[in-house]
């Protein structure tokens, strides 16, 4: 234990995800040995993203304003709305420069075991952005695993009645891997979702 | 199934109930063995795209496991590592096409966990019971909620709380009788029922009966209403049971 307020920093540290307390500790001495001036840098940051960031009021994005970069840029199609569970995942896909539409942000996926049903994510925030008619293609990006797979699987059930296109991202071999290397899933998987090559 | 003493790998086949995030790219994966039970057990770098079984190892998969244990024992101390994994069944790839049946099967697994509550001690009927159950209901012959009722009934009977639905649970009156009572054990006659008791259909009862002894051609012949009925009362025999809830009931699809 150290005196007052170096325990409470290594404390306060080790509260954060994936940080033990051996790494609290390491990062609470650097604090101790760093200029004064990048520790304040470091504090101002750290109030700053909690009084200015917040969701975006359309889409459930992080954002500065009411709304998101996204939202807020008129050169995105609206016709086109990108379903994630996390705000991480906008940035995974925006990284690929790919796409071009909107975003929605769930929050999640359904996860009944963990006590996580439809009506926990923003389920029905996106079907009253879908109500106006004007998007013509819902593609679902959450998770490739099984929980995301049954989440995008109640989602196209659900705007089934709209009549919109609705696409799922492609899963199967990894850019750059050898298919030797490959699970039969991940494999499997590629087969059914192999396209025309079409020269 | 083999057990290399000497060099504290353990093989087993089992079924993936649960997956929990752990660190940057791991996951704890709870899996209910053939021979030892509930296992938990690390699997590193799982989460990654690169990750050569991490596929393998999403909840509902039958797999062909290798668990590397630093103990004498493989549940001990601390968590044993995921080294080698196969797929005998993937039954998720199949329930998760289909909303109803992979609640149902969500349901199926976080009971098979409650009832095999300690880990490392064989639970084999149970483990038996989940594969036929799952087995079923990928294979889609009958519907979901039957066969979920039919497997949270039967492992109800494996685990020593077989439910009635004929002769009186008290004193033994043969069938029919028309009361049901959840904490009196099932059916129960006009003598011996408490106060509170449920008076299902007898219909509902009849298609109680024959999910837990496997009658399927009266199960499948049965009304929804009577369907919906019984499956109410199982629900709540095996949560008084279990003595706590089963979080997946409250997401099936009604």
């Amino acid at each position: 234990m150290y005196e007052g307020v170096v325990q409470d920093l290594i404390d306060e540290l080790g509260r954060l995800p994936g940080v033990g307390p051996k790494s609290a500790q390491r990062i609470a001495f650097h604090v101790l040995q760093a200029d004064p001036a990048d520790v304040r840098r470091l504090a101002a940051a750290l109030t700053e993203v909690k009084e200015k960031v917040r969701f975006c009021a359309v889409c459930g994005n992080v954002a500065q304003e009411e709304h998101c970069r996204i939202c807020a840029d008129p050169r995105r199609d609206a016709a086109v709305i990108c379903v994630v569970e996390e705000p991480k995942d906008v940035v995974a896909i925006e990284r690929t420069r790919e796409f071009r539409g909107r975003y929605h942000v769930l929050g999640g996926a359904i996860s009944p075991i963990e006590g996580v049903g439809p009506e926990d994510l923003r389920i029905r925030e996106l079907l009253a952005r879908l109500a106006d008619g004007a998007v013509t293609e819902l593609i679902l990006a959450t998770d490739p695993n099984l929980e995301g797979e049954a989440t995008a699987t109640y989602l196209a059930r659900m705007v089934k009645a709209m009549g919109l296109k609705v696409t799922r991202l492609a899963s199967g071999l990894p850019v750059g891997g050898d298919l030797e290397y490959a699970d039969e899933v991940t494999l499997g998987r590629a087969f059914e979702g192999r396209r025309l090559l079409d020269v | 199934m083999t057990h290399n003493r000497g060099v504290s790998l353990y093989r087993d086949d089992g079924i993936v109930l649960r997956t929990q995030k752990l660190g940057e790219a791991d996951r704890i994966i709870t899996l209910l063995t053939r021979t030892h039970g509930r296992v938990r057990a690390v699997a590193r770098g799982v989460r990654r795209t690169k990750s050569k079984f991490g596929a393998r190892l999403e909840p509902f998969g039958h797999v062909d496991i290798q668990f590397f244990s630093r103990g004498s024992e493989l549940v001990g101390r601390s968590l044993p590592l995921c080294t080698q994994v196969e797929t005998l069944a993937p039954f998720g790839g199949i329930l998760v096409h289909d909303y109803d049946r992979w609640t149902a099967g969500t349901a199926m697994l976080e009971t098979a966990e409650r009832f095999a509550d300690h880990e490392g001690e064989p639970a084999v009927q149970q483990y038996l019971l989940l594969v036929g159950a799952l087995r079923t209901l990928a294979a889609g012959e009958h519907r979901a909620h039957g066969v979920l009722d039919a497997f949270l009934l039967r492992s109800l009977a494996v685990n020593g709380y077989a439910p009635s639905f004929d002769a009186c649970a008290r004193c033994g009156l043969p069938g029919p009788n028309r009361f049901f009572s959840v904490q009196g054990g099932g059916a129960v006659c006009g003598d011996c029922k408490p106060a509170g008791c449920a008076v299902p259909s007898p219909e509902t009862m009849r298609l109680l009966g024959a999910l837990l002894t496997g009658d399927w051609s009266t199960a499948d012949a049965a009304e929804p209403r009577h369907c919906r009925e019984g499956s109410g009362l199982v629900a709540a025999y095996l949560q008084w049971h279990l003595e706590r809830g089963i979080r997946s009931l409250k997401y099936l699809e009604k």
